[in-house]
C-alpha cells in the first residue's frame, strides 16, 4: 500500500478545520455538517491502518519519508507501530464523538469550535505518527495553540487563568525536551528516531536527557507534583475540551515515555525508575484520596484521571524492578501492555464520564455534586450509562478499566509486593470516590426542583454514550484485538529498555 | 587582485543609484503639491525596486573595491535585497497611516531612503571608517524620522533622547575604533584581522578598544544594558517610524556586528564571546521580564525587540559559521515578524486613535476575525511556538549555542522564552477571550490588508518550509 495514509490523516482534519472556519458562524449548520464529515472521513481513513497493519512486526509501518529541513537533517518521516496505532484510532474515534457532543450545545462561535477540534485532531495524529524527533516536537507544541483557544474561548468562569496555566506549564516542560533533542541531534547528526535509539550516551548525559524528557512528559501525563494545571484546565474547559484533554492529550505523556525516555535513555531510566514509580504510586494513593473530597464532578474526574495515569507511568517503569527481582523479561512486556491498555481504556472512560457531566451541566449549568441527587428518577437511561462508566472507572471486571489495572498490578507483583499493594489500593479508592459520587448524583430521592425538571438523554447524547459503552464493554470482555497489535512492539521496546547504551 | 576604479564603481552601483534617485526624489518633491504627493511615494518605491534589481545583478562571490574600503559578498547582497524589500513594505504599510495624520510628506520617504543608503554602506564596508560613515548616515536619518511628527511632544522628546544617547554611543564606537587603529595601525578589516591573528589578540589595548566598539554595537542593537532608549523611542515615534526602526536597521546592525567581530576581530573571539554572553543573557532576561509589565503594545514590542536581540547575539557569540547563519536567519525572521506586528497596530489605528494599547485589541476575534488570526500567528511565532518561523529561528540559535558546549546558556534562553510566551499569550487572550470594547473600524486600504495577510501567512509558510531560506543564507554565508 503506497497511499500516504498517515499524511492524509494528519492534514485532512487540519485543512478541513481551516475550511470549517472559513465557512463561518453565519452558516453554522453547514459548518457543523462539514466538521462531522471531515471527522468521519478521518475516522474512516484510520480503519485501513488497523486492517492493513502487520501485527507480527515491531517495525514502523505505513512509512512516509520526504526531505523537510535538510539544513538540520530533519525529515518529514511518518510511520506507526503497535504503540501509536491504538492511540491514533482513539484520536479519530474521540474526535467524532466530541463533534457530535458539541452539536447544538456550542452557541458561541461554533464554526471556530469545530475547527479547533479538527485542527487538534490532525496535530495529535501527527504527534503519534512522527518518526522524526523535530517533526514530533513541532506537532507536540503546535497542539497547544488550539487547546489554549478551546479552553480560553469556550471555557467556564476561570477559563483565562486555567488556559494560561495550562499553556505555560506544558510549554515550560517542553522546552527542556527541545534542548535535549537538539543536544542529541548534534551528537547523532540526525533527528530520526531510529538514529537517536542507536546513539550511545554516557550515563550522566542520559540522566540529564532523561530529566529533560521527564519535565515534558510528566507535566503532560500529569504526574504528582506537576499535576496542578489539570484540575484547573479540566474544570474550566468546555465538555469537548475536557474529553480531548483526558482521552488523548494526557496519553501523550505516556506515549512520550514509551517512545522517547525508555528507548533513548534506558540506563538513566533504570537508575531513576524508583523516582517515577514512587511518584506514580503517590498519584494512585494520594490523588485518590484528594479525589474523594471533591465537590465538583469535573474536578473529581480530573483527579481520578491523574490517579489512573499513575498506572500508566507505573507500568512503563516498573519493568526495571521486575528484572531486578525476577531476573527475566516476561513481566516487562506485561507491564508495558498494562500501561498501554490503561491509556486506551482511560481515554474512553474518562471521556465518557466527562460527557456525562457535560450532559448534566448542559441542563442545570452546575457541576456541583450537591446540586444533584436522584437523577435516575428523571433520567433513567442517562443514569444507567453513568453507572456503567463509573463502574468501569472503578475497575469493574468485564469493562476495559479492569484490564489495564489488572495487568499493571499483576506485573507490579513480580517486582515487589508493596508496589502491588499500593497500586491495588486504587480498587478501593477508585471505587470509593467514583461510586460515592454516583450515589450522591444519580441515586437517592429527587433532591430539588431542578433535578425534577430534567429531561432524559436526547438521541444525539444517547448515541455518543452508547457507542462509548459498547467499546468499553467490548475491550473489557475481549481485549485481544488491542493487545495483539501492541505485543511485538512492546516486546521490542522491552528489549530496547534492557540494552545498555553506555 | 587590484581592481580598477571602474570595477569599484560597478560594485557600488546600487549605492550610487540609491543616492542619485533619493536626491531626485528630494528635489521632485519640492515641486509637488500635497495632492500630488503620491508621486513621491511611487518614486520612492520605484527607487527601491531599481536598487534591488542592481543588487541582484552584482557579481557572485566576494569582491573588494576602493582599495579595500568596500566589500561586496554574499552577505552584503542578501542583506541589501532583504533591506530593499523591508523598506518597501514599510512604505506600503505607512501610506494610509501617514495620510490620515497629515504626515504624508516627502521628508518621510527621503529620510527613510537615506537611512537605507546608510544601511547599504554599513553592510558593504571593508573598513572601520566606512562603517562609521554608514552608521552615522543611518543614525542621523533615524533621529530625524523619530522627530518627523513635529507637533507631537512625545515624538520630540523621544528624538531628543535618541539623539543624545545615540551620540554618546557613536562617540564610544569612534573612540574604540581609534584605539583599535592605535594598536594595529589600520582601519581595514582584512588588515586588522591579520594583525589580530599575528598576536595582537592578547594586547590589552586592543581589548580595551574592542570593549568600546562592542558597547557601541550593543547600543545600536539595543542590547541590555544599553537598551534604555528603545522603549521610549519606540513608544514616542509615530507607528510607521517605529515600524521602520524595528525592522530594517536590525539587518544593518547584524552586518555591523558580523563584519567587526568576525571579519576584523575574529582572532579575538575568546574576548568578545564572554562579553556577548553577558549582553545576550541580560537582554533575553530583562527584555522578557520587563515586557510582562507593559500595557502599551509598542512598549511591549520594544522590550520584545530587546529580548530578540539577545537571541541574535546568541547566534553570533557561538563563533561558528552555523551560528552566524542562525543569527542571520533569526534577524530576517524577526524583521518579518516585527513588520507584521507593527502593521497590525497601523491597521487598527485611525486618526485620533493609535491602537497602541493592549486593550485596544480587545475582542478583535469577534470584530475582525481574520486579522485576529493574523495577529495570533505573529504573536505565537514571536513567542517561539512551532510550526511558525519564530520557533525555527530559536531552534537554530539554540543549536548553535549547544554546539559550542554552552548548554547552560541554551537552558537560560529557553526558560526566559517561556516567560516571554506569557505576554504574547496575553495579546491573544485580549483578542480572543474578551468581548469587544467598542466598535473597531478599520479604515486601512486593501493594499495594507493584503500585504499584512501575506506577511502573517509568510510567518506560517516560512516556518513549515524554511529550507529555501536556510539555503539562501547558506549560499550567502558559505
Amino acid at each position: 500500500m503506497n497511499l500516504p495514509l498517515l499524511s492524509f490523516l494528519t492534514w485532512l482534519p487540519v485543512l478541513g478545520g481551516v475550511l470549517v472556519m472559513l465557512v463561518g458562524d453565519s452558516r453554522a449548520s453547514l459548518a457543523r455538517w462539514l466538521a462531522l464529515a471531515v471527522a468521519l472521513a478521518a475516522f474512516a481513513a484510520s480503519i485501513p491502518l488497523y486492517t492493513g497493519f502487520d501485527a507480527s512486526s515491531f517495525a514502523l509501518q505505513f512509512v512516509e519519508r520526504l526531505p523537510w529541513l535538510p539544513g538540520v537533517h530533519s525529515q518529514y518521516h511518518l510511520g506507526i507501530d503497535g504503540i501509536s496505532l491504538p492511540l491514533i484510532l482513539l484520536t479519530t474515534f474521540s474526535t467524532v464523538l466530541v463533534i457530535i457532543a458539541g452539536w447544538t450545545v456550542i452557541e458561541k462561535r461554533p464554526s471556530q469550535y469545530f475547527a479547533a477540534f479538527l485542527i487538534m485532531e490532525g496535530l495529535m495524529i501527527g504527534v503519534f505518527s512522527a518518526a522524526d524527533a523535530l517533526l514530533f516536537y513541532v506537532f507536540w507544541e503546535a497542539m497547544l495553540i488550539p487547546m489554549f483557544l478551546i479552553i480560553g474561548i469556550w471555557g467556564g468562569a476561570r477559563r483565562i487563568y486555567a488556559t494560561i496555566k495550562f499553556f505555560l506549564y506544558t510549554f515550560l516542560g517542553s522546552v527542556f525536551m527541545l534542548v535535549a533533542l537538539i543536544y542529541m541531534y548534534l551528537k547523532a547528526g540526525s533527528y530520526d528516531l531510529a538514529s537517536l535509539y542507536a546513539l550511545p550516551l554516557r550515563h550522566n548525559e542520559q540522566i540529564l536527557i532523561f530529566l529533560a524528557f521527564f519535565a515534558a512528559f510528566a507535566v503532560k501525563v500529569p504526574m504528582v507534583p506537576v499535576h496542578t494545571w489539570l484540575p484547573d484546565a479540566h474544570v474550566e474547559a468546555p465538555t469537548g475540551g475536557s474529553v480531548i484533554l483526558a482521552a488523548i492529550m494526557l496519553k501523550m505523556g505516556g506515549y512520550g515515555f514509551l517512545r522517547f525516555s525508555l528507548p533513548i535513555t534506558p540506563d538513566a531510566a533504570h537508575s531513576l525508575d524508583m523516582l517515577v514509580i514512587s511518584l506514580s504510586l503517590a498519584a494512585v494513593v494520594y490523588i485518590g484520596l484528594v479525589a474523594l473530597v471533591q465537590q465538583d464532578m469535573k474536578k473529581l474526574i480530573a483527579y481520578s484521571s491523574i490517579a489512573h495515569m499513575g498506572f500508566v507511568t507505573l507500568g512503563c517503569f516498573v519493568g526495571y524492578e521486575i528484572v531486578a527481582s525476577t531476573g527475566h523479561f516476561d513481566g516487562v512486556t506485561l507491564a508495558l501492555t498494562g500501561a498501554m491498555v490503561q491509556m486506551i481504556s482511560h481515554g474512553l472512560i474518562a471521556g465518557a464520564l466527562f460527557l456525562c457531566v457535560g450532559v448534566l451541566y448542559d441542563r442545570l449549568h452546575t457541576r456541583e455534586i450537591s446540586a444533584y441527587g436522584g437523577v435516575i428518577n428523571t433520567m433513567p437511561i442517562f443514569g444507567a450509562f453513568m453507572v456503567l462508566f463509573a463502574m468501569s472507572n472503578a475497575g469493574l471486571p468485564g469493562t476495559s478499566g479492569f484490564v489495564g489495572e489488572f495487568l499493571v498490578i499483576l506485573a507490579s507483583f513480580k517486582a515487589s509486593f508493596w508496589f502491588a499493594f499500593l497500586a491495588a489500593s486504587t480498587l478501593i479508592l477508585g471505587a470509593a470516590y467514583t461510586l460515592w459520587m454516583v450515589k450522591r448524583v444519580v441515586f437517592g430521592a429527587v433532591a430539588n426542583p431542578g433535578v425534577a425538571s430534567l429531561k432524559d438523554l436526547n438521541g444525539r447524547e444517547a448515541l455518543v454514550l452508547g457507542v462509548l459503552a459498547v467499546v468499553v464493554l467490548a475491550l473489557g470482555l475481549y481485549p485481544k484485538p488491542l493487545t495483539d497489535v501492541m505485543e511485538p512492539t512492546l516486546r521490542h521496546l522491552a528489549q530496547l529498555m534492557s540494552v545498555s547504551k553506555l | 587582485m587590484n581592481p580598477t576604479l571602474a570595477n569599484s564603481l560597478a560594485l557600488a552601483a546600487p549605492e550610487m543609484l540609491l543616492l542619485l534617485a533619493t536626491s531626485v526624489v528630494l528635489i521632485v518633491d519640492l515641486f509637488l503639491s500635497d495632492r500630488q504627493r503620491q508621486v513621491t511615494y511611487l518614486l520612492s518605491i520605484a527607487t527601491l525596486a531599481a536598487t534591488a534589481v542592481l543588487v541582484a545583478g552584482l557579481p557572485e562571490g566576494r569582491h573588494v573595491g576602493f582599495n579595500g574600503m568596500f566589500v561586496v559578498d554574499g552577505v552584503a547582497r542578501f542583506i541589501k535585497l532583504i533591506a530593499c524589500g523591508t523598506v518597501a513594505a514599510v512604505f506600503l504599510y505607512s501610506r494610509d497611516y501617514l495620510i490620515q495624520r497629515g504626515l504624508f510628506r516627502g521628508e518621510y520617504f527621503v529620510l527613510a531612503l537615506f537611512a537605507t543608503l546608510g544601511l547599504f554602506v554599513m553592510v558593504s564596508s571593508g573598513s572601520l571608517l566606512m562603517m562609521y560613515m554608514g552608521i552615522e548616515v543611518l543614525a542621523l536619518s533615524q533621529y530625524a524620522l523619530v522627530a518627523f511628527d513635529r507637533d507631537s511632544p512625545v515624538a520630540a522628546e523621544a528624538a531628543m533622547k535618541y539623539f543624545v544617547l545615540g551620540a554618546i554611543a557613536s562617540g564610544a564606537l569612534l573612540y574604540g575604533i581609534s584605539i583599535l587603529y592605535g594598536v594595529t595601525g589600520t582601519f581595514e578589516l582584512a588588515a586588522l584581522a591579520e594583525r589580530v591573528n599575528a598576536g595582537a589578540a592578547t594586547n590589552i589595548g586592543l581589548l580595551f578598544g574592542l570593549a568600546f566598539v562592542l558597547a557601541g554595537i550593543a547600543f545600536k542593537f539595543g542590547a541590555v544594558p544599553f537598551h534604555m532608549w528603545i522603549p521610549d523611542v519606540y513608544h514616542g515615534a509615530p507607528t510607521s517610524v517605529t515600524m521602520f526602526l524595528s525592522a530594517a536597521p536590525k539587518l544593518a546592525y547584524f552586518a555591523l556586528a558580523l563584519r567587526v567581530l568576525t571579519e576584523g576581530l575574529g582572532g579575538a573571539v575568546g574576548a568578545w564571546q564572554d562579553m556577548l554572553i553577558v549582553l545576550s543573557v541580560l537582554s533575553i532576561g530583562v527584555g522578557n521580564v520587563v515586557a510582562v509589565a507593559q500595557t502599551n503594545l509598542k512598549r511591549m514590542l520594544a522590550y520584545s525587540t530587546i529580548s530578540n536581540v539577545g537571541f541574535i547575539l546568541l547566534g553570533l557569540l557561538a563563533g561558528t559559521s552555523f551560528g552566524y547563519r542562525a543569527a542571520l536567519f533569526y534577524t530576517v525572521s524577526y524583521v518579518i515578524m516585527a513588520l507584521g506586528s507593527f502593521a497590525m497596530i497601523v491597521l487598527l489605528s485611525r486618526k485620533g486613535f493609535e491602537a497602541d494599547r493592549i486593550e485596544d485589541f480587545r475582542g478583535l476575534a469577534q470584530s475582525q476575525p481574520w486579522f485576529a488570526w493574523m495577529m495570533l500567528f505573529l504573536m505565537v511565532s514571536t513567542a517561539g511556538v512551532p510550526p511558525f518561523i519564530g520557533f525555527f529561528s530559536k531552534l537554530y540559535v539554540i543549536q548553535a549555542v549547544l554546539d559550542v558546549g554552552l548548554s547552560w546558556l541554551a537552558v537560560v534562553a529557553v526558560l526566559f522564552s517561556v516567560v516571554g510566551a506569557f505576554y504574547y499569550l496575553r495579546i491573544i487572550k485580549v483578542m480572543f477571550f474578551e468581548p469587544p470594547a467598542d466598535e473597531v473600524t478599520v479604515t486601512a486600504g486593501p493594499a495594507l490588508k493584503f500585504l499584512l495577510s501575506l506577511n502573517a501567512l509568510a510567518v506560517l509558510a516560512l516556518g513549515l518550509f524554511n529550507g529555501a531560506l536556510v539555503d539562501a543564507i547558506a549560499r550567502a554565508m558559505p
